[in-house]
């Protein structure tokens, strides 16, 4: 059996020991970072030194702690601007992705979506990439399309194109890495098909931005959202990209503070970008920590981390394909996640009698009910894997599943 | 071996007595937990104010199929009465588990809800 990572580009031990959750008397079995990440003790340090030494409110104050935190927040900005390739003034600072796609929905997609319209989704969209579409399709008549999936778990080829040579395709709104099959989607391919047919590409990128290098120009997609948290920075904040030219046409989102420019008392201008969509006081420490997070990543390596990840998941798939019955969604080819089910044993048992070993996995549909129909399970058991995670987490993660077996068959 | 998975609940999931239907039921419910796809069913047979018999169908985790069995073998031959004062402590007591999570809570009382449902005369 194999140990500990020799062949691993990362030094598991070493990064896991910046991680206090992972530093504990009992090892936790973290198997859950695709719901959320642990965090490393820079951006916990950071979030604390915010408060202790530069907290005031931000782009109000002519006081120097204001102007302070007002740079940080910035430079927070320019972090994240340039860790997915864009211009600070295309880069939002919103709650969250599902934040993010609501903001695109409501603002852009009011304004340009009409009745008879189509959006494309896939079959494989976590509901915050779903929901928001719905909604807006019941208020304005548009009409939803889905691009379904091959039995392996892609996108199915040529559904797009023959979607969009239906005409009257407004947008493009896909997942970049499937949160349940691991699926990572040919994002460059589809943005040029669907600006060939004069289409916008939305991008929900929650479950990429922590695992790779991201680049919106290489990608030259219009929107792509991803959210802090599952990235090792904290909750409450994420990113909303959206390019110059659209933001600029695009409504404001929520009105108050910090949005305007020249408030009457009937009509008001708007803010420059980005902060014409940051109504209210922002998450400053939340930003400022995300920044930090970008610097752990890059200093570790994003190209160092995919290959960890494809390691990982590759391993994961070979140990539990050794499992009988059990079977495993997706591609070969995958981001850092496995999802399976197994035929004696529900997965919510599985994953309390995970719990009781100090095993955290996800057991549910994984806010993906579209997809679990399609897979025709109510739910799935998923384990994912970061940069903390080795071999030895994957066979404590296979030694449990035969634990737990042995309780319920 | 596991604090959660006692004897009662894994021998009640296993080796369920009162699985199956009752073709000439007087009451039946259906629901679901969607959050994790338990699905039950229960048909009653009732008889003035007693439950004659009482079977369950369905599928989902062991929790929510052990206490089905558990509720049912409880409520069979006892008075409606009783059977609608059950509330969610007589759950746990029947699965032997003083205590459980919030999420896991949802799986042990959808056999109660479903039970009440049935005897209210609800339409699933």
């Amino acid at each position: 059996m194999m140990t500990t990572d020799l062949a691993s580009p990362l030094d598991v031990a070493a990064i896991r020991r910046d991680f206090p959750i992972l530093s504990g008397a009992t090892r936790l079995i973290y198997l859950d970072s695709a719901a959320t990440s642990q965090k490393p003790r820079p951006v916990i340090e950071r979030l604390a030194r915010y408060y202790e030494t530069q907290n005031a409110n931000v782009h109000r104050g002519v006081y120097r702690l204001a102007e302070e935190a007002t740079a940080a927040y910035e430079e927070a900005r320019a972090t994240l601007a340039r860790f997915i390739g864009a211009r600070p003034e295309e880069t939002i600072f919103v709650r969250n992705a599902t934040e993010g796609i609501n903001l695109v929905a409501n603002t852009w997609g009011a304004a340009n979506i009409g009745e008879g319209d189509v959006i494309v989704l896939t079959e494989m969209e976590h509901h915050s990439n779903l929901i928001p579409w719905q909604l807006l399709a019941e208020r304005t008549g548009a009409q939803l399309r889905y691009i379904g999936l091959t039995p392996d778990g892609r996108l199915q080829p040529d559904a797009l194109e023959e979607i969009l040579a239906g005409g009257r395709v407004k947008l493009v709104a896909t997942t970049y890495v499937s949160n349940v099959l691991g699926t990572v989607n040919p994002i460059a391919d589809m943005s040029r098909a669907a600006h060939a047919a004069g289409a916008r590409i939305l991008v929900d990128a929650a479950q990429a931005a922590p695992h790779f290098p991201l680049d919106v120009r290489r990608l030259d997609v219009d929107f792509l959202a991803l959210t802090g948290h599952k990235m090792l920075g904290p909750m409450g904040i994420g990113v909303l990209y959206g390019r110059q030219e659209i933001l600029d046409a695009m409504p404001p989102f929520l009105g108050g503070g910090e949005m305007i420019r020249r408030v009457g008392r009937e009509h008001s201008t708007w803010n420059d970008l980005p902060w014409k969509f940051e109504a209210g006081t922002p998450n400053v420490e939340g930003a400022v920590g995300l920044a930090e997070a970008v610097r752990y990543l890059e200093s570790v390596g994003l190209e160092a981390i995919a290959a960890h990840d494809r390691r990982l998941a590759a391993y994961a798939l070979s140990r539990l394909r050794e499992i009988p019955g059990l079977i495993a969604y997706g591609p070969e080819e995958r981001g850092a996640l496995v999802a399976f089910t197994l035929p004696d044993i529900h997965p919510h048992d599985l994953a309390s009698l995970l719990d009781e070993r100090d095993i955290a996995v996800r057991a549910g549909h994984h806010c993906a009910q579209l997809l679990h129909e399609r897979l025709d399970v109510p739910a799935t058991t998923r384990a994912s894997f970061y940069l903390y995670n080795d071999e030895r987490d994957v066979d404590t993660l296979v030694q449990g599943i035969g634990h737990a077996r042995e309780v319920m068959e | 071996m596991s604090t959660l998975y006692t004897e009662i609940i894994q021998d009640a999931y296993k080796h369920p007595a009162h699985r199956g239907d009752l073709p000439d039921h007087s009451h039946s419910f259906e629901d679901e937990n969607p959050l994790c796809g338990d699905v039950l069913r229960m048909e009653l047979q009732v008889d003035g104010d007693r439950v004659r018999s009482a079977r369950f169908s369905g599928r989902g985790c062991a929790i929510s199929q052990a206490s089905a069995e558990l509720l049912l073998d409880r409520v069979e031959g006892r008075a409606v009465a009783d059977a609608l004062a059950l509330e969610k402590d007589d759950v746990l007591e029947e699965l032997g588990i003083p205590e459980i999570s919030p999420a896991r809570l949802k799986c042990a009382l959808l056999a109660l809800k479903v039970l009440k449902g049935a005897l209210y005369g609800l339409k699933a």
